[in-house]
């Protein structure tokens, strides 16, 4: 197998006394979907978040094609192609849909920092954005502000966010929740057809069992904030950990959840 | 041709393109139209602080940080250009050179400022801003012999634009051209110019970055924007900006004192203006301060004129004595706060869509 894209090692932090994620080891490589699953509080954001840079590590270390990257900060990481989309939708409100979009491909683009152009004059970047946002059916709607979308137009934002920032890692933490029955298909063939480019790391906190099955090359379960079980989707479904982590939880709670 | 000059960001209402437009040609034409000193007085200080307060903007309304050290760049620029002439003469070349000393104590202040304390809470910074300006008030008040102390300095400007300068014999439209003239009108040309590239920079991608960051710096942290770097650039800016304003306030008034610059009063009616037109537009703060200045000459004259009205009447002339017109401008600021919570602007924008 390839060397992976990226890795964690023995990655543990604490909150006060209790250990959210707890010496968690794993590497995702490209071209593949990983499934991260576990029941509520199991630490699947919190894995995310140290990955991404947005909670700091207490030991243990993230590498990114191999090269260290526990201390790099939040824009940093990004800027080396960790692209996340919040399990908290994470906007900018009283900006526009479309500038919502715009503000991503504009991060990527070398020319951020510019001064004195006019943002209007920048006619790929907006081109682009326009383009993300028919991938989840939001063009319609480009020119309302973000708080006044949905809930669900708001979950399909923040995906359209981390596409348009064309990353090497993909992180959707639980994407579709809260969406109703029409727009889940829009987020799902989306990451099917990222999956179909089959270069991409893709990392996806996943509730919903069918979901998981159906786009998963590998699930990784998470459970009290250790890594329980990691492997072949049927085989890791199948398997005592499993059962015993999702052991007790209301059959309807995976759905609910939001 | 008129969309490069205003970056593309037009008024996007007609009342408002009629209420700028008036602002513009009433600044322009006032030395012409309305005769004494008191109109021109009062239009050199609405260009002056449309700098002042359009540049504030840049750092309360677009990246939604809370400064209150902003009447203290006013003041270093006021300081710079001021001290310089009074020391080394009233000549262009020392104009320059106290506009660049201030230019670059401000922006090694506010490179200083942003760097220590942009990491920490808002509410921090804003405490920080508010010691730091304090400290500088104080320091220019106590090196007396070097700053005028609490009286400040009168000083002398280049020939050209005293009061007994004439530009040439003869008048035009009734008007002589005088050095005064002169000068109102380079304050004039400095604010349309120093305004139309504040438009530039907040409708430029790093202006949009700007905004992101009010908006939610988490995320655009997360989107790759160094937002302490973007956040410091702003505050260097603005400062820049409020420097300029600064040095044409000097020219105009040929002093420079804590109370005219550098007081905390100058940095509430600053808040004041930004807030009246409309937090994060630039337009807004033109007519934020226009109105706020006018309204400070032109209430307290009409409070006296109804305070003589009134004369025997019990309370009533002790509260329309023109000191209480910030009472009245008071109660003016929380009526519109509360009937046009988004300023002027937001409201007239959207009347218009309507
Ligand atoms: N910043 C924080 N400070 C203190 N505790 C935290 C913090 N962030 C997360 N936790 C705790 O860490 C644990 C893991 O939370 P996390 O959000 O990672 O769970 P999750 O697996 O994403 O759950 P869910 O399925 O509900 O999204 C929880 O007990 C949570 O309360
Ligand atoms: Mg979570």
């Amino acid at each position: 197998m390839s060397a992976p894209v990226l890795e964690t090692r023995d990655l543990t932090i604490r909150f006060g006394g209790h250990v959210a994620v707890d010496g968690v080891s794993c590497a995702f490589h490209s071209g593949t979907l990983t499934a991260i699953v576990g029941p509520n509080g199991a630490g699947k954001t919190t894995y995310f978040n140290i990955m991404s840079g947005q909670l700091p590590a207490s030991s243990g270390s993230v590498l990114l094609d191999g090269e260290d990257i526990t201390r790099v900060g939040v824009s940093g990481r990004a800027q080396l192609g960790i692209g996340r989309a919040f399990q908290i939708t994470n906007l900018f409100p009283h900006l526009t849909v479309h500038e919502n979009v715009r503000l991503a491909v504009q991060a990527k683009s070398g020319h951020a920092a510019n001064l004195w152009t006019r943002w209007s004059s920048h006619t790929a970047w907006i081109e682009r954005a326009e383009h993300y946002l028919e991938e989840v059916n939001l063009a319609g709607q480009r020119n309302a502000l973000a708080a006044s979308l949905s809930h669900g137009g708001k979950r399909r934002l923040e995906v359209a966010i981390m596409m348009a920032l064309e990353p090497h890692v993909f992180m959707f933490d639980e994407p579709t929740a809260g969406m109703s029955v029409d727009e889940v298909p829009v987020i799902l063939d989306l990451i099917h057809r990222l999956k179909g480019h089959g270069d991409k790391t893709i990392l996806l906190v996943e509730h919903k069992m069918d979901v998981v099955r159906s786009l998963a090359d590998r699930i990784v379960v998470l459970h009290n904030g250790r890594l329980v079980a990691d492997g072949d989707p049927a085989a890791v479904i199948a398997s005592p950990a499993v059962q015993e982590a999702y052991l007790g939880r209301p059959a309807g709670k995976a759905a609910a959840h939001g | 041709m008129l969309g490069a000059i205003l970056s593309g960001d037009f008024p996007r209402s007609r009342v408002l393109t009629v209420v700028l437009l008036a602002i513009f040609v009433g600044l322009a034409i006032t030395p012409f139209a309305i005769p004494g000193a008191a109109a021109i007085n009062t239009a050199a200080k609405i260009c002056y602080f449309i700098v002042l307060v359009v540049s504030y903007d840049l750092l309360l309304g677009y990246t939604g940080i809370v400064s209150f050290a902003h009447a203290m760049f006013f003041g270093i620029g006021g300081y710079g250009v001021g001290l310089s002439l009074y020391a080394l003469g009233p000549t262009w070349p020392v104009i320059l050179l106290g506009l660049a000393i201030g230019l670059v104590v401000a922006i090694v202040l506010a490179l200083l400022i942003g760097l220590l304390s942009l990491r920490v809470k808002a509410i921090f910074f804003a405490m920080i801003t508010l010691a730091v300006a304090s400290a500088f008030a104080i320091l220019a008040t106590q090196f007396n012999e070097f700053t005028g102390g609490e009286d400040g300095r009168s000083f002398r400007v280049p020939e050209m634009l005293r009061p007994g300068y004439r530009l040439f014999d003869g008048e035009v439209f009734g008007t002589a051209i005088t050095g005064r003239l002169l000068t109102y009108y380079l304050v004039f040309v400095s604010a349309v110019l120093l305004f139309l590239v504040a438009l530039r920079i907040v409708n430029s991608p790093f202006g949009r970055v700007l905004q992101a960051i009010r908006e939610n710096p988490m995320r655009a942290e997360a989107l790759g924007y160094r937002v302490v770097y973007y956040r410091t650039m702003a505050n260097c800016l603005a400062a820049a900006m409020a420097v300029c304003a600064g040095a044409m306030s000097a020219l105009w008034l040929r002093y420079t004192g804590p109370d005219t610059t550098l007081s905390f009063a100058i940095m509430l009616d600053i808040l004041l203006m930004v807030v009246i037109g409309g937090m994060g537009t630039m337009y807004g703060a033109v007519v934020g301060a226009t109105l706020f200045i006018v309204a400070q000459n032109y209430l307290q004259r009409l409070m006296g004129i109804a305070a003589a009205a009134t004369e025997g009447i019990p309370i009533l002339p002790k509260l329309l004595h023109p000191d209480r017109w910030l009472l009245f401008l008071g109660v003016l600021f929380v009526l519109s706060v509360y009937f046009f919570p988004t300023g002027i602007i937001g409201k007239l924008r959207g009347s218009n869509k309507a």
